[in-house]
């Protein structure tokens, strides 16, 4: 496809990231993106308020503060009481205002199956983007929220959560990316990302994709639902989870200490996963206490950044 | 030997029928029909999670059969 550019795009199609940004003027960058999806979980309320956290952050994994929204919604009216789209859009309204951010308008349509999400419109200094492949080598990586939603809603699938853990992980998807970035704004980050559908493996890849770098795990560290690599173990792993650690079977090596279903569970599909931010050595623990006395306590350092022309995500 | 068909059937229905025919307990070998690679996998742990072995896995039409025994 040929993408005609334009000098004031700072990121677009042809180095996709999370949300493409547009220069205003020097002093300020337009950020915008779009998700939507199928609902994750039952609960109409609890839906829109993952929606809206999910679709928030990818403005904050570029280093912006996100300022408006716009709902997208396909909805079978026919089939499917009003009342549930109401709850859906309240839920996504309650997050972002949580978020300091103003809804805006929206669009419907109707569709037999119900899907719903947001386009968020941000702002960010030009010289502050923050893209994926910007690894420097020395860098320290920080992982703000525990991965394994994905295996977890699996299991819940089966009707083998509880209700105690529906909710830890409702909470979870549903909570906001916004300290984590507030807090990074304050230190020397280097790249950012959120973790999503590829996982934490699928993430790492493309940052370090083309880039003469590397990263090494620590999968002690990484922040893990207990939950998760129990319902791993026991099979109820998503396809997404199989097809991201194949797709990027070349480019990552596990010590054979890793067991399998810590290796399931770092390439777990994420709904509304946290921020994987690259920060400098010398502020990576001054940053994680920052992150973690804001209550962001699942914050974990879980690796490092090295020169490496073969690229890999090695893992021990 | 019991066959569990959970071929057509998407995650995590496979792995539901083949942990409820090992906790059922009949027969000590059980053959479990799948036709896709992420129920195969996903047998293959949640037999293991019940200490039981996978003694075999072969193709079979668009799919897999699993053989499963229990220790």
């Amino acid at each position: 496809m040929n993408i005609p550019g334009n000098e004031n795009v700072i990121v677009g199609l042809e180095r996709a990231d999370d949300a493409g940004v547009y220069k205003i003027s020097d002093e300020l960058a337009l950020i915008q993106t779009v998700d939507f999806f199928t609902p994750i979980v039952d609960d109409p309320y609890s839906f829109g308020q993952i929606a809206a956290a999910n679709a928030l952050s990818d403005v904050y994994a570029m280093g912006g503060i996100p300022k408006t929204a716009m709902n997208l919604v396909a909805f079978p009216i026919k089939t499917m009481d009003i009342s549930v789209l109401r709850q859906i859009i309240q839920g996504g309204i309650d997050k972002l205002n949580e978020a300091g951010v103003v809804l805006i308008g929206g669009h419907s349509v109707e569709d037999k199956e119900l899907k719903y999400g947001l386009s968020v419109t941000g702002f960010v200094h030009p010289a502050k983007v923050l893209v994926k492949k910007n690894l420097h080598p020395g860098d320290r990586l920080i992982l703000t929220k525990p991965l394994g939603t994905g295996i977890v809603n699996t299991a819940v699938k089966a009707g083998l959560a509880s209700a105690e853990l529906i909710e830890k992980v409702t909470g979870l998807m549903a909570s906001l990316n916004r300290e984590a970035a507030e807090i990074m704004s304050r230190f020397r980050v280097s790249a950012c990302t959120d973790i999503t559908g590829f996982g934490l493996i699928g993430h790492l890849a493309e940052m370090v994709c083309g880039t003469g770098r590397g990263v090494r795990i620590f999968s002690g560290k990484v922040p893990m639902m207990p939950e998760a690599l129990e319902y791993a173990s026991m099979g109820f792993i998503p396809a997404g989870a199989y097809r991201n650690k194949e797709f990027r079977e070349n480019m990552t090596v596990f010590a054979d200490t890793v067991p399998r279903s810590v290796q399931d569970v770092m390439a777990d599909p994420q709904t509304s996963g946290g921020l994987l931010i690259s920060v400098s050595g010398e502020q990576a623990a001054s940053f994680l206490t920052a992150l973690q006395d804001a209550g962001i306590r699942d914050a974990a350092e879980i690796g490092e950044v090295q020169e490496e022309a073969e690229e890999k995500i090695r893992v021990r | 030997m019991t066959t569990v068909d959970a071929r057509g059937l998407s995650c995590p229905q496979p792995v539901i029928l083949t942990l409820d025919e090992i906790k059922k307990g009949n027969d000590r070998e059980i053959i479990v029909l799948v036709d896709t690679d992420t129920s195969k996998e996903n047998v293959m742990r949640a037999a293991g999670s019940q200490d039981c072995q996978v003694k075999d896995v072969s193709p079979e039409g668009e799919g897999y059969r699993i053989v499963i025994e229990k220790a």
